[in-house]
């Protein structure tokens, strides 16, 4: 028996490589396998090989696996690319209809399956998925009640004959591989789950479960991968709570359109990926001047320009903390699961309203699409906080304004929103005075951009620097952000084994940088890896300037658009140390 | 009840002397207080350039933003708080050049906005360059030799997006500007009203007397009809667009807000943000 495996299918973009994963997937979630889902796509619709890992395991897994066990393949294209992945005596499933061959010298173990064949005789190839995943679920043994439960599930609303045929697709297509195979496979049989049912997600839902959660009610945003999702997911749940989605003209309109709602008093949010982050550049500057609560997600994907659209990369992060002309106090924070997804957004809200600033929520496409199991969520954990808010006020004399930018001890001033008798003020992105209204005085210059600019000092998110660091002196610390945690932890499993004390920690607070958090675990380290899926060590280059210990710091980089391997990362810093 | 000297601050515009804008300023506090608005019942939204100082001209809530964003900022206002009136205002640059895309989709959407704009055919706070309001041949710091480029027409256009409330004015007659304004303002939806305002400083051309030669008033037409669309888009093209008046309404299309599933009443602004723990559970539950 093992504890965990790797399982993938592959096909031409459009032919249920996607509806297969999910069925799967949702059934092993029934019997409280831990997953752990990557997505290799193109950004075209029909055709293209396109491919879906998961990594079944019975204990908590954060990263995608070195090897594959299972490879599903709907074309040979599927095994030509795929095939090296498979440890040694993998399985490979491949649809009979196109005479699968094995690559030269590769020893998986080839089932064809008539996979087109079995569908069209029940009636449409479209049952395919069905036929694929029924067979792989054979040969790993598990319980076939599960999976057509999920079945019925996925088919219940299209009518009883649909679930039947779809149920039969599934038998039809086990009950072939098994004869084939003998049965199931010893090697692939998996320990039992614990049966508790865990939440399985992408992170792009988590974020907009956590922004239903913390109170946003308003969305504006424009479509681009890797960030749709999360307007897809909110225009489904936030009208029941009379809010809504609005899809503009562009990125620009999107984040003017959520600073016009803040302003007004409404949590309201946009998401988009680089291209769209470089259109909000000056919107996020207002909303700096202003002092307007924005929040938004950067959902990170292969730049520069359109770039690697549908890969993974991390490499706005120098656009996040720089981007905008002048200076403003920004927040950028950056969620490492999908639990600080649902959390952090919740928190974004709250940031924003707390210190009247933009807020960046950074993610990376391997975060905002992996579909990852998740441990249960809690409304309550984060209360919903509106900082300095004031809706009951006293009235105003005659031309008295509301000192809207009041100078306080802390930098923040009250807020009122628009409709409340006594708050009338000005809010213009001019340099103004407290009262809002443009002022080139010097002295008030100084005054405001000092008021602004000292709002965040000292501020720290819950877990601003998460770390697992066992070792008081440790040979390599290890500093990552985002999706990569998880395959920086396998790593360190090996490089323990192999004696070297390992420390990790995850950057959640980008910006402002948490400095004295990072020392702490950097002055114990003798070496300081820094890994990062970008070109020019951005993360590196902000622990280098807020840190220092330049001398001890190295980086692992990777930007061909895949996200790390275990054995990547076992790889580099082995070579360091 | 509000009077127009309520929607009055004590700032001194920086406009200069015989600007058209003032009047646009005034017929905007007239007709706020002709509808009975309260001052804190107004957001007034603007962009940048000269006229986009109008924000902080009128005694009420207002936001001065980025150039040629006044329409997505004041839809998001209005997105958050239905329960207010919601004008946006600036230029012809600010809302026919750099701000196009979002007039376009502003006028489509229908949100319950009304758009002032003050067109004066130039570049007035950069000091002199052509707008594409500016006529053929028109000669500025940036177009020495004569604009090359077509005028654009912002009627036709509104026109052609599906606008419901389409007037243009002339700021000098400040009766039949804070009539139209107070249409805009009643109006279920989006309203463009196209102002003239001459720059006095950097326009020679498009003069108050060229104006004045030169625009026709809707109430010489005592048969026109402005529901008739059809009737509205030939009116436009046989003036060269120089008409002043209420152009075009359409009273039966819903504004945005109405449109809207699940929108309510209320002001979102002013409803309970909170989540009932029920409600939480069955969002988690989709995702077991």
């Amino acid at each position: 028996m093992i504890s965990q495996l790797s399982w993938k299918i592959g096909g031409q973009q459009g032919e249920g490589v996607e509806s297969t994963d999910r069925i799967f997937s949702t059934a092993l979630n029934r019997l409280g396998y831990y997953l752990y889902g990557y997505r290799h796509f193109s950004s075209r619709i029909k055709g293209g090989h396109t491919n879906n890992k998961i990594r079944i395991s019975t204990h908590p897994i954060r990263a995608i696996s070195d090897d594959l066990d299972i490879l599903v393949a709907f074309d040979q294209e599927s095994i030509d690319l795929n095939a090296h992945e498979l440890r040694a005596g993998g399985v490979i499933v491949a649809d009979a209809k196109f005479n699968p061959v094995l690559p030269e010298g590769n020893n998986a173990r080839l089932f064809p399956v008539p996979i087109t064949t079995i569908a069209e005789e029940l009636g449409t190839s479209l049952m395919k998925n069905m036929v694929a995943s029924g067979a792989s679920w054979a040969l790993l043994g598990l319980p076939l009640d599960v999976f057509n439960k999920a079945v019925e599930e996925e088919f219940g609303r299209k009518g009883a004959a649909i679930v039947e045929k779809n149920v039969e697709a599934v038998k039809r297509g086990a009950d072939f591989v098994l004869e084939l195979a003998g049965g199931p496979i010893e090697e692939l049989q998996l320990d039992a789950a614990d049966g508790k049912q865990k939440l399985f997600m992408i992170g792009n839902e988590g974020i907009g479960l956590g922004a239903v959660a913390g109170g946003c009610r308003l969305m504006s945003a424009y479509p681009i991968t890797p960030a749709s999702e999360i307007m897809e997911y909110l225009i489904k749940k936030l009208p029941p709570l009379g809010g809504t989605v609005v899809q503009t003209e562009d990125e620009i309109a999107a984040v003017t359109m959520a600073i016009g709602a803040n302003y007004a008093g409404v949590r309201t949010m946009t998401a988009s990926a680089g291209p769209g982050l470089a259109l909000m550049m000056e919107a996020i500057g207002l909303a700096g001047m202003t002092e307007t609560p924005l929040v938004i997600v950067n959902t990170q994907r292969g730049g520069p320009s359109t770039g690697l659209p549908t890969k993974q990369e991390q490499s706005d992060l120098n656009a996040m903390v720089y981007g905008t002309h002048g200076e403003i106090p920004k927040i950028v924070i950056a969620p490492a699961s999908i639990e600080d997804c649902f959390y952090d957004t919740i928190e974004a809200f709250n940031l924003a309203e707390q210190y009247q600033v933009p807020v960046i929520i950074m993610t990376d496409l391997q975060l905002s699409l992996g579909k990852q199991s998740c441990e249960a969520l809690e409304l309550d954990k984060i209360a919903i906080n509106r900082g300095k808010l004031v809706r009951e006020l006293p009235e105003l004399e005659t031309h008295q304004l509301f000192k809207r930018y009041e100078l306080t001890e802390d930098g923040v001033s009250p807020r009122v929103i628009p409709g409340d008798k006594g708050g009338l003020h000005h809010v213009t992105g001019v340099e103004h005075d407290e009262t809002g209204r443009p002022s080139e005085n010097s002295l008030n210059r100084l005054k405001m951009m000092d008021k602004r600019l000292t709002k965040l000092n000292g501020m720290l998110i819950r877990d601003a620097v998460r770390a697992d660091a066992p070792h008081a002196a440790a040979d390599i610390l290890i500093i990552g952000m985002g999706s990569t945690g998880g395959t920086i932890d396998e790593a360190r499993t090996r490089l323990e084994k192999d004696g070297l004390k390992t420390n990790h920690i995850t950057i959640r607070q980008i910006h402002p940088f948490p400095t004295d958090l990072v020392k702490s675990y950097m002055d114990s380290a003798k070496k300081v890896v820094v890994l990062e899926n970008n070109a020019t060590a951005q993360l590196a280059s902000q622990v280098k300037l807020y840190v220092g210990q330049a001398e001890k710091i190295s980086s692992v980089l990777k930007y061909d658009g895949n996200p790390f391997l275990p054995s990547e990362v076992y790889k580099a810093c082995k070579e360091l140390s | 009840m509000a009077t127009f000297k309520e929607f009055r601050n004590n700032v001194k515009p920086n406009w200069c002397p015989g600007c058209g804008d003032f009047s646009v300023q005034a017929a905007i506090q007239r007709a706020a207080a002709n509808v009975g608005l309260e001052p804190e019942n107004l957001a007034v939204i603007s962009g940048i350039g000269c006229s986009g100082r109008i924000s902080g001209y009128i005694n009420a809530y207002g936001l001065h933003g980025i150039h040629g964003r006044a329409l997505p900022i004041a839809q998001g206002v209005k997105l958050a708080n239905r329960e207010l009136t919601v004008i946006a205002s600036g230029g012809d640059g600010d809302g026919f050049a750099i701000g196009m895309g979002h007039t376009v989709h502003a006028i489509r959407r229908n949100l319950d906005v009304t758009y002032i704009v003050m067109d004066n055919q130039i570049y007035g706070l950069t000091k002199g360059q052509t707008s594409p309001r500016s006529a053929e041949g028109f000669k500025t710091k940036s177009t020495p030799e004569g604009s090359i480029e077509t005028t654009l027409s912002p009627l036709e256009i509104a026109m052609s997006a599906g606008a419901t409330f389409v007037a243009q004015s002339f700021s000098t007659d400040l009766k039949q500007l804070t009539l139209l304004i107070e249409e805009g303002l009643k109006h279920k939806g989006f309203s463009l009203i196209n102002v003239f305002s001459p720059c006095v400083t950097f326009n020679k051309v498009n003069t108050y007397d060229w104006f004045k030669e030169n625009i026709v008033n809707l109430e010489q037409f005592p048969d026109y009809d402005p529901t008739n669309r059809i009737a509205a888009m030939n009116k436009i093209m046989e003036t060269n667009g120089m008409l002043t008046g209420l152009i075009y309404q359409n009273k039966e299309r819903k504004s945005y807000e109405d449109l809207v599933v699940g929108f309510q009443e209320t002001g979102l602004a002013n409803q309970d943000l909170s989540l009932s723990p029920d409600h939480f559970n069955k969002l988690v539950a989709e995702f077991k």
